[in-house]
């Protein structure tokens, strides 16, 4: 390194000799002593390790402390199989809805002006910043036996709580802003010019929105569709108030892990636990790709 | 449009409402009551406290992983700076297991630690690692691209007119990343006060000592007090309230200033 360097100034003339020392001059006003460097990467590196790398590794390291046998057994148990269809059939229902929902909530932002937009977007964040229980509680407040729908539902025989709908229900309520919130910056900074100009020429709003719009936005979608399916299957406090804990029907996999996990059965806990944490895994790793065609897709336009 | 807000009101405004309808039931003297029983305090003390506490600690130690990351070039650290959203992907309740593993006292971490006398989990400590853990990645991808978009400028400017490195630090880039710094302990703290599933299992849940607010309301709910839980639940539904609101008056302030930058 210090070779190049005194090489690159010997051959250079003197006007390029000054830049460089400069540029090493203005480098040096924008970093630390190497010992500094060094405590600050170490308190960094340390940190995230404690933190978030050994939690990963333990679920793990768990999963399979009998073997990877017990760990297929603990996978195959009929309970845990009804847990990953509950859950797959209840992140499939929220992530549908919440994915027509955060279109039009997002198109309705973004191409429009109306008064209480401010409010509709603080609104649509709502959901992150509540209590996973208190959104569980709301459902019960509303169909609970005591709720406000409660005897109307009876009469009527209708099952909404401590039942696949209101495990959907709550689901959706909490995973729903990710995708109106990946879609509203993508599409205000789109604009609405090419809208316009395929409805000049004559398409209809159902053709621009499929031949314009959601071309311009598929991997805005894509995101969104992948941090909500990420959370409704992951999601723990409000299914856990609305769901009953009944075994083989309403337990969805998170709440299948506390229940093993409380009946000391860790192998089988942990089990469950590895797959929804490769789901977080394969979750990152596509949100990365993702990010990086959604930067693509900007480029054109910041510069 | 009517689509959108009547789908908005159907799945986000009646549950809420029904939420303070219910709270409206109370007198005002039952509800008073409620959250002054001694275990209600002491759950929304230990909520509300720890919660501070660690978001806290996630803006120091935040602040240092985002210098890290985007200041210095080191081995694994593409690595690391995806890893910081683990805390976000990971399912709360496989969180809450792990961690309750890690730190038990037979866990890797639990064992040295009960070897130097420090009780971590079913402890209030055990909360306050669960709550630090969940809110380290707010703090980061706040104040993380907020660095990276700093003009260099300004900080060789300091530099070259005689400012020590630690004055520009503290007088230069401090300021400009204090909107970021505050908006991301905002946020950590938000999440933390009413965090559940990765708290519950490390917690140890003895009333008032190491039981949260949030698992209270779960409690009273299961004992069919809803009075209680309601009125728990509006107390922390308030906090959020308040914290999302000066979260956003603090982005509206940090963009207003940049002009004058």
């Amino acid at each position: 390194m210090t070779m190049q360097l005194t090489d690159a100034v010997a051959l250079a003339s003197p006007e390029a000799k000054a830049r460089a020392h400069a540029e090493a001059a203005r480098k040096n006003l924008r970093t630390e002593p190497p010992a500094v460097r060094i405590a600050i990467i170490s308190a960094a590196i340390l940190f995230l390790t404690v933190f978030v790398v050994l939690p990963l590794v333990v679920v793990f390291a768990q999963a399979f402390s009998k073997g990877i046998l017990a760990y297929l057994a603990a996978l195959s148990e009929p309970e845990a199989l009804a847990a990953i269809r509950l859950t797959l059939l209840v992140a499939a229902i929220s992530v549908g809805l919440n994915l027509v929902f955060g279109l039009v909530a997002a198109w309705a932002i973004a191409k429009f002006e109306f008064r209480g937009k401010t409010f509709l977007i603080t609104l649509i964040d709502l959901p992150f910043s509540v209590s996973p229980v208190i959104s569980g509680l709301v459902f019960v407040l509303l169909f609970g036996a005591q709720g406000y729908f409660g005897s109307w539902l009876r009469e009527h025989d209708i099952q909404i709580l401590f039942a696949v709908p209101g495990i959907a229900l709550a689901t959706t309520f909490v995973t729903f802003p990710f995708v109106a919130r990946a879609l509203i910056p993508l599409m205000q900074e789109q604009g609405t010019q090419e809208e316009e100009a395929a409805i000049s020429l004559g398409a209809s709003g159902l053709q621009t929105f499929f031949r314009v719009t959601l071309p311009n936005i598929k991997w805005g979608v894509l995101y969104g569709v992948l941090l909500c399916n990420a959370r409704a299957m992951g999601e723990f406090g409000a299914v856990s108030v609305v769901s009953g804990h009944i075994r083989g029907e309403t337990n969805t996999m998170p709440l299948l892990v506390e229940i093993l996990y409380n009946e000391y059965q860790f192998v089988a806990a942990f089990a469950i636990a590895s797959l929804l944490a490769l789901l977080a895994l394969i979750t990152l790793i596509a949100k990365t790709v993702l990010e990086r065609h959604l930067d693509e897709g900007h480029e054109p336009r910041d510069h | 449009m009517g689509l959108t807000l009547s789908w908005l009101s159907i799945i986000i405004l009646i549950p809420l409402a029904g939420l303070f309808l219910r709270s409206l039931e109370l007198s005002p003297e039952q509800f008073w009551n409620i959250l002054s029983s001694r275990r209600t305090l002491n759950a929304l003390r230990v909520s509300f406290g720890l919660a501070f506490a660690a978001a806290s600690v996630n803006l120091v130690m935040g602040s240092i992983i985002v210098w890290a990351l985007v200041r210095y070039r080191f081995p694994g650290r593409r690595i690391f700076d995806a890893i910081v959203d683990v805390p976000f992907a990971l399912p709360t309740a496989v969180a809450g297991v792990a961690l309750t593993s890690l730190f038990a006292e037979k866990g890797w971490l639990g064992a040295p630690l009960a070897a130097l006398g420090i009780k971590v989990a079913f402890t209030p400590i055990g909360i306050f690692v669960a709550m630090i853990f969940i809110g380290i990645p707010f703090v980061v991808r706040t104040v993380q691209p907020v660095l990276q978009d700093l003009d260099p400028e300004i900080e060789e400017a300091a530099g070259s007119l005689g400012a020590s490195r630690l004055q520009t630090i503290r007088r230069v880039i401090l300021p400009s990343l204090a909107p970021a710094l505050l908006t991301g302990l905002a946020l950590a703290f938000a999440r933390a006060v009413g965090e559940y599933g990765s708290v519950i299992f490390i917690a140890g849940n003895l009333p008032n000592v190491s039981e949260i607010a949030p698992l209270l309301i779960v409690i009273r709910l299961s004992e069919f007090r809803y009075a209680d839980a309601t009125a728990i639940a509006v107390v922390m539904l308030v906090v959020s309230f308040v914290t999302i609101f000066a979260v956003n008056r603090l982005q509206r302030w940090a963009q207003n200033r940049v002009p004058a930058r």
